[in-house]
């Protein structure tokens, strides 16, 4: 198929339909409209279900029924329409069942504003709704990935019966980027054998979050948490650039990852060791790699575009054995690689100490800065 | 000497539609009354088996152990949100949701309103008790004037309080709403009119004409403080007078079909 220029939002809505997406419930928020206006024409267009619903409140409950019934649905929203959909997200882990949710993350907190953001990592990384749960969370750096990921979002959330998030922001939301969108897949409904369908022929089934019966409640969390060690296992992704012989690692993910790779590529053309390392999936976070980098590596900068909540994963892996610094742009504000490259050079000649604290370090030189 | 064989005249046995699990419900709570007349209904017309129930969270949150149908459990307030979901990908099943009064008409009223002004062929069981049975008889929007409650302990003051809200009536203002009447539960004959009713209401979806409530004035003897018999006749004291029975929306199509 052709390279053709789309919008990420109508891509990513377009992808989903391609992947045998069947009902789509949603409300219209800045920066993911496009993705609900899509939809608007094109489901009805294939005889597939469309909603927009009275709130996120409303769409999240309708795609929580929809799932029910073993059918393919999405919904997207951004950051403050997220966070209404809390209760529905924690019902719906809790009830086990597979939902995709698209995330255009604009800044905050608040109704703060439309401009892209990654201050939404936390919500929907480390929990967001109530109780013990954990979603699958992937973040894409361009279109074509975050294409890409569409038909994955849907197989992991169905293998795992768990909600799979593609995280982005509105910089990928709105920008226009030539891509090639995946084949047609027939929207074809698994007979699973929990879907609340209809007792024809069989015993009738029920679907509920309620286990009123604290060791009954016990064992669905078990069972939640062995699921959940099962996707650490199998579903770790990222993205790994100039890392060979790297001293200075980045780490960044979505479009913080992609401007830092802008100015890791203008650091190297200066001479200086530095790659990048970008998680693709957020949660599970890769752990791991990261710990094994900062065996090799002399320091880390973080890069987010929020105040360190990335950060926080990052020490965790790298427990002390390294310096780490950290430059983040709030608010919907999006760093240029020029910011990136300043960081990287400051880095690669600085006396960098073991128990610095990198937040209040880039607070302070923001503090300069932003004055 | 001759044997006499007397037939059997089978007058009551318990619905196909019912599990066998014994219900959780106080003894004389309605719930169980309009639990029964749905799963009559249901064997009535033969739908347990392409039907799909939603739960409310309220004194009605175990529903689904009760109905031998496919059934969900929604958050408190979410279920015609919800119902809406199913009936959009199953649109030849029967989706119904079997709510109370604090539910629907307080945290859910945001998506009962828009999904009887969507006219979602679904059917709405709405159980009207006055109050918060489950949490413990709190004020519901639907507590009545001065009428005392766990957390209006002087009694409802509109002053401070607000009114009570009509559901039936508010909702079939609306030209999405198909059938909306309002039946009680207090005494046999009202009972039967009610079982009319669901019936009419089931009929209504699986004809695909529409949004379908029947709201049912029922009792909380527990909360109220009173006997079963007691709170029944409350029921036609104090509530009949302030939610008169009727039928407030019958669009047109549905009495052209002759339901
Ligand atoms: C979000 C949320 N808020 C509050 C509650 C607590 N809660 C459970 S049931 C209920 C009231 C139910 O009353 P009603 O709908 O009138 O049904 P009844 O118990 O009278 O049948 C409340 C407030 C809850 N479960 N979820
Ligand atoms: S608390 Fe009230 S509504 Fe709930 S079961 Fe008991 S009597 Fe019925």
């Amino acid at each position: 198929m052709a390279r053709e220029l789309w919008k990420g939002n109508e891509a990513i809505a377009e992808a989903a339909v391609r992947a045998g997406l069947e009902a789509y419930f949603g409300y219209p928020i800045t920066p993911q409209n496009e993705i609900l206006e899509w939809l608007s024409h094109r489901m009805p267009e294939l005889g597939r279900a469309f909603v927009q619903a009275e709130a996120e409140l409303g769409a999240i409950n309708m795609v929580y029924g929809a799932a029910c019934t073993g059918a393919r649905v999405m919904t997207s929203s951004s950051s403050p329409g997220i966070s209404l959909m809390m209760e529905g997200i924690s019902y719906i882990a809790g009830t086990e069942i597979p939902v995709v949710l698209v995330n255009v993350m604009r800044g905050g907190p608040g109704l703060g504003n439309i401009a892209p953001s990654q201050g939404d990592y936390n919500q929907i990384c480390k929990g967001g709704g109530h109780g013990d749960y954990h979603v699958i969370v992937l973040a894409p750096a361009s279109i074509q990935e975050a294409v890409d990921m569409m038909p994955l979002a849907f197989d992991l959330a169905e293998k795992y019966l768990t909600i799979c998030c593609v995280l982005i922001d509105g910089s990928i939301g709105q920008m226009m980027e030539p891509i090639e969108l995946p084949e047609m897949r027939p929207a074809q409904r698994k007979d699973f054998p929990w879907a609340t369908n209809g007792a024809k022929n069989r015993p009738r089934r029920i679907l509920t979050s309620i286990y009123l019966d604290p060791p009954e409640e016990e064992k669905t969390n078990l069972r939640l948490l062995k699921r959940w060690e099962a996707i650490q296992a199998n579903e770790i992704r990222s993205k790994e650039y100039f890392l060979d012989d790297a001293e200075i690692v980045v780490i960044g993910f979505g479009t913080a990852g992609r401007v830092a790779l802008s100015a890791v590529r203008a650091a190297r053309a200066k001479g200086l060791k530095v790659g990048l390392f970008r998680p693709v999936s957020l949660s599970p976070y890769p752990y791991a790699r990261v710990a094994e980098l900062a065996g090799k590596a002399k320091a880390f900068l973080v890069v987010e575009m929020n105040a360190g909540q990335m950060l926080d994963d990052v020490r965790l892996a790298v427990n002390g054995r390294i310096p780490i610094e950290f430059y983040g742009r709030l608010g919907g504000v999006v760093p240029f690689p020029d910011e990136i490259l300043d960081e990287i050079q400051r880095i690669s000649t600085a006396d960098l100490q073991l128990d610095g604290n990198p937040v209040a370090d880039w607070m302070k030189r923001m503090e300069a800065m932003v004055r | 000497m001759a044997t006499l064989t007397i037939p059997d005249n089978l007058v009551y046995e318990r619905p196909q539609s019912f599990t066998d699990s014994p219900t959780h419900y106080c003894p004389g709570c309605t719930h169980g009354v309009a639990h029964r007349l749905v799963a009559e209904v249901l064997d009535e017309m033969g739908l347990a088996n392409r039907t799909v129930g939603v739960a409310p969270v309220g004194c009605s949150v175990f529903a689904y152990n009760y109905f031998n149908t496919d059934f969900v459990e929604a958050a408190h307030g979410r279920a015609p949100a919800m119902a809406t979901g199913i009936k959009r990908v199953l649109p030849d099943h029967i989706v119904f949701t079997y709510q109370g009064d604090g539910d629907l008409a307080s945290i859910g009223m945001g998506e009962i309103v828009h999904a009887a002004a969507r006219g979602e062929n679904i059917t709405v069981i709405f159980i009207n008790n006055a109050n918060y049975g489950m949490t413990g008889g709190q004020m519901a929007p639907t507590t009545l004037p001065g009428m005392k409650t766990s957390s209006s302990p002087s009694g409802r003051d509109v002053e401070t309080q607000g009114y009570p809200i009509r559901v039936a009536e508010l909702l079939a203002t609306l030209e999405g709403a198909g059938f909306i009447v309002r039946r009680s539960l207090h005494d046999p004959a009202n009972i039967r009119k009610a079982k009319k009713a669901i019936r009419t209401a089931f009929e209504v979806q699986t004809h695909g004409l529409g949004f379908s409530l029947v709201e049912l004035l029922s009792t909380c003897p527990t909360n109220w403080g009173m006997t079963p018999v007691d709170a029944l006749k409350w029921v036609e004291s104090h509530m009949l007078p302030f939610y008169p029975l009727g039928d407030y929306k019958i669009a047109p199509a549905i009495t052209a079909a002759k339901i």
